[in-house]
């Protein structure tokens, strides 16, 4: 079990710097989770144009550096992004943290790829995998409302 | 038996936690087994196993002698009146369920008050919820002062003539707040109030005399008290427990069954319905040889020490925030670091083989009205020493250094 693996540089940069928190103007859906364990928050914010273009995202919460770098990573990645894209790019990184699957999606840059990877490091702490995998969850459920 | 290297009396620190001696510092969640009690399971599995009460074969007897000991052991310990107040349960969490909903069925009607305090567990309000919701009760919560305590006038300020019982903490399990229980006992008597003291952080760490205090109900987690899980104790004064409805239905509880009437049996039985814990009650006599040996004065001055010298420590760090500053502190250290959320602290201390909890709890009024989300806490056990707080304070600052703060 090794400590850096959890909390890299990338991490601890999404966690202290969340990117896009706060409520987006003009959202048109939302979603938001709880974990009664712990007490992390999230609540997601998106607007979606009528291309299925997801145009902005945003996020609220608090938790701990794992759980608002897993949120702040999300808004990045996948913002401007295809909602079927957006829900592909979902499903592989749980497939990632919880399973160690690999990202096969092409049109992710090499950096993306590296954010995204930074998310795997709670694999060896099974008690912090909600932390990294609630936002992502909450993203679907939020899709599958929309839907 | 001396309280000092007391640690060589449980296995469990033998081990190494990611290669660092283990630093034990969430006894306040659950405390750790003397060898005594864990071979006292083993023993009682090996060769005197038996359900109880029931079968009168030769290991049933012994058996069932055996468990109802236990009884009069907890007897004296809590110097009960009688044997028939002490109540076998799952945990504390039971025993106040089995309060609110025996007490609420008979005695809470639609506008009658429920008095509590903003510093219980949530196994000291959820249970009043169902009644709240059952009934059309109120509950009232008597509010915490800006040192994390509960104030007598603020308890006396919230009693009604509609107020049907009280239910209060012993020690808050988050600001470590020992509550005046004997005066809250005394006023509430004079008004004919029955009292429930939740004793889940009171009996692991305090001398208790249930005749002295008075008190109605009391709610005891043996899990905390260096005995086993799965266990706890419901002491009740005699005269609500034969006025009492039954908990819960099953074996064991009855007197006679016809398919139109059913006589229950008398207390206590008649509040242990089903296969009872056999091996943890047993083992229970353990527990309290282990704190009888030490004598609970002798490991509260020394818990104490280590609770002073944890906040002398702590308070030196300027990122520290310590929650509460009561003037009755019981073996509980709750802090926050400015910048780090508590999970990231609690994992980082586990990597330096440092256990404590991080979260709210099971106390989510009280951290929304200190307004913070979780709290990570260390809390004391009779094994701890001020090594333990040494290493609790390096590993602070080796937090500090993995967020760079």
């Amino acid at each position: 079990m090794e400590l850096k693996e959890l909390y890299q540089e990338i991490i601890l940069d999404h966690g202290k710097n969340p990117r896009n928190k706060g409520v987006c103007s003009n959202y048109n859906f939302d979603a938001q989770a709880h974990n009664p364990l712990c007490g992390d928050k999230v609540h997601i914010y998106l607007n979606l144009d009528k291309d299925k273009k997801l145009v902005d995202i945003s996020f609220e919460g608090e938790g701990c550096a794992i759980s608002l770098a897993s949120a702040s990573i999300l808004t990045e990645i996948l913002k401007g992004k295809d909602l079927n894209l957006t829900q592909k790019i979902s499903e592989e990184i749980l497939g990632m943290i919880k399973n160690k699957e690999k990202i096969t999606i092409n049109s992710l840059t090499e950096d993306q790829i590296t954010t995204i990877s930074s998310l795997a490091g709670v694999q060896e702490f099974p008690m912090r995998v909600k932390c990294a995998t609630m936002v992502w969850h909450t993203f679907l459920s939020a899709l599958n409302k929309k839907n | 038996m001396e309280v000092e290297n007391i640690k060589k009396e449980f296995p469990i620190f033998k081990q190494k936690i990611n290669g660092k001696p283990l630093v034990y510092l969430d006894s306040a969640n659950s405390s750790q087994k003397p060898k005594s009690v864990i071979d006292r399971i083993s023993s009682f599995y090996e060769t005197e196993f038996s359900n109880v009460g029931r079968s009168v074969h030769s290991l049933a007897v012994k058996a069932t002698n055996r468990f109802e000991n236990t009884r009069d052991r907890v007897q004296k310990y809590l110097n009960a009146k009688y044997r028939e107040e002490i109540i076998f349960t799952k945990g504390a969490t039971e025993a106040i369920n089995l309060v609110a909903s025996s007490f609420g069925k008979k005695f809470i009607n639609s506008g009658d008050e429920i008095l509590i305090t903003e510093l219980e567990h949530h196994s000291n309000y959820v249970p009043w919820h169902f009644i709240r919701q059952e009934k059309g009760a109120k509950i009232k919560f008597a509010e915490v002062n800006l040192n994390g305590e509960v104030e007598i006038d603020e308890i006396k300020k919230n009693i009604s003539n509609k107020t049907k019982i009280i239910a209060i903490t012993h020690i808050s399990n988050v600001t470590g707040a020992i509550t005046p229980i004997k005066k809250i006992v005394d006023i509430a008597q004079e008004k004919n109030i029955p009292v429930l003291i939740d004793g889940t952080q009171g009996a692991p760490h305090l001398t208790l005399d249930m005749q002295d205090l008075g008190c109605d109900f009391y709610a005891i987690s043996c899990h905390k008290m260096y005995g086993p899980n799965g266990l706890g104790i419901l002491y009740a004064k005699k005269k609500w427990l034969d006025l009492l409805p039954p908990y819960q239905g099953g074996g064991g509880m009855i007197n006679e069954v016809y398919k139109d009437s059913i006589s229950y049996a008398d207390t206590p039985t008649k509040f242990e319905a089903g296969t009872m814990q056999t091996a943890e009650v047993v083992a229970f006599s353990e527990s309290i040889n282990f704190i009888e040996k030490i004598g609970m004065k002798n490991i509260l001055s020394h818990e104490n020490k280590i609770l002073e010298y944890g906040l002398e420590q702590l308070k030196k760090k300027n990122s520290i925030n310590i929650i509460g500053e009561p003037k009755e502190r019981g073996s509980i250290l709750c802090f926050t670091i400015k910048g780090i959320h508590p999970h990231d602290i609690a994992t980082i201390l586990d990597d330096e083989g440092v256990a404590v909890r991080a979260g709210h709890h099971c106390c989510q009024i009280l951290h929304e009205k200190l307004g913070l989300p979780a709290t990570t806490r260390a809390s004391i056990g009779v094994y701890n020493t001020k090594e333990d707080i040494d290493i609790l304070c390096k590993a602070i600052d080796h937090c500090k250094k993995v967020f760079q703060i």
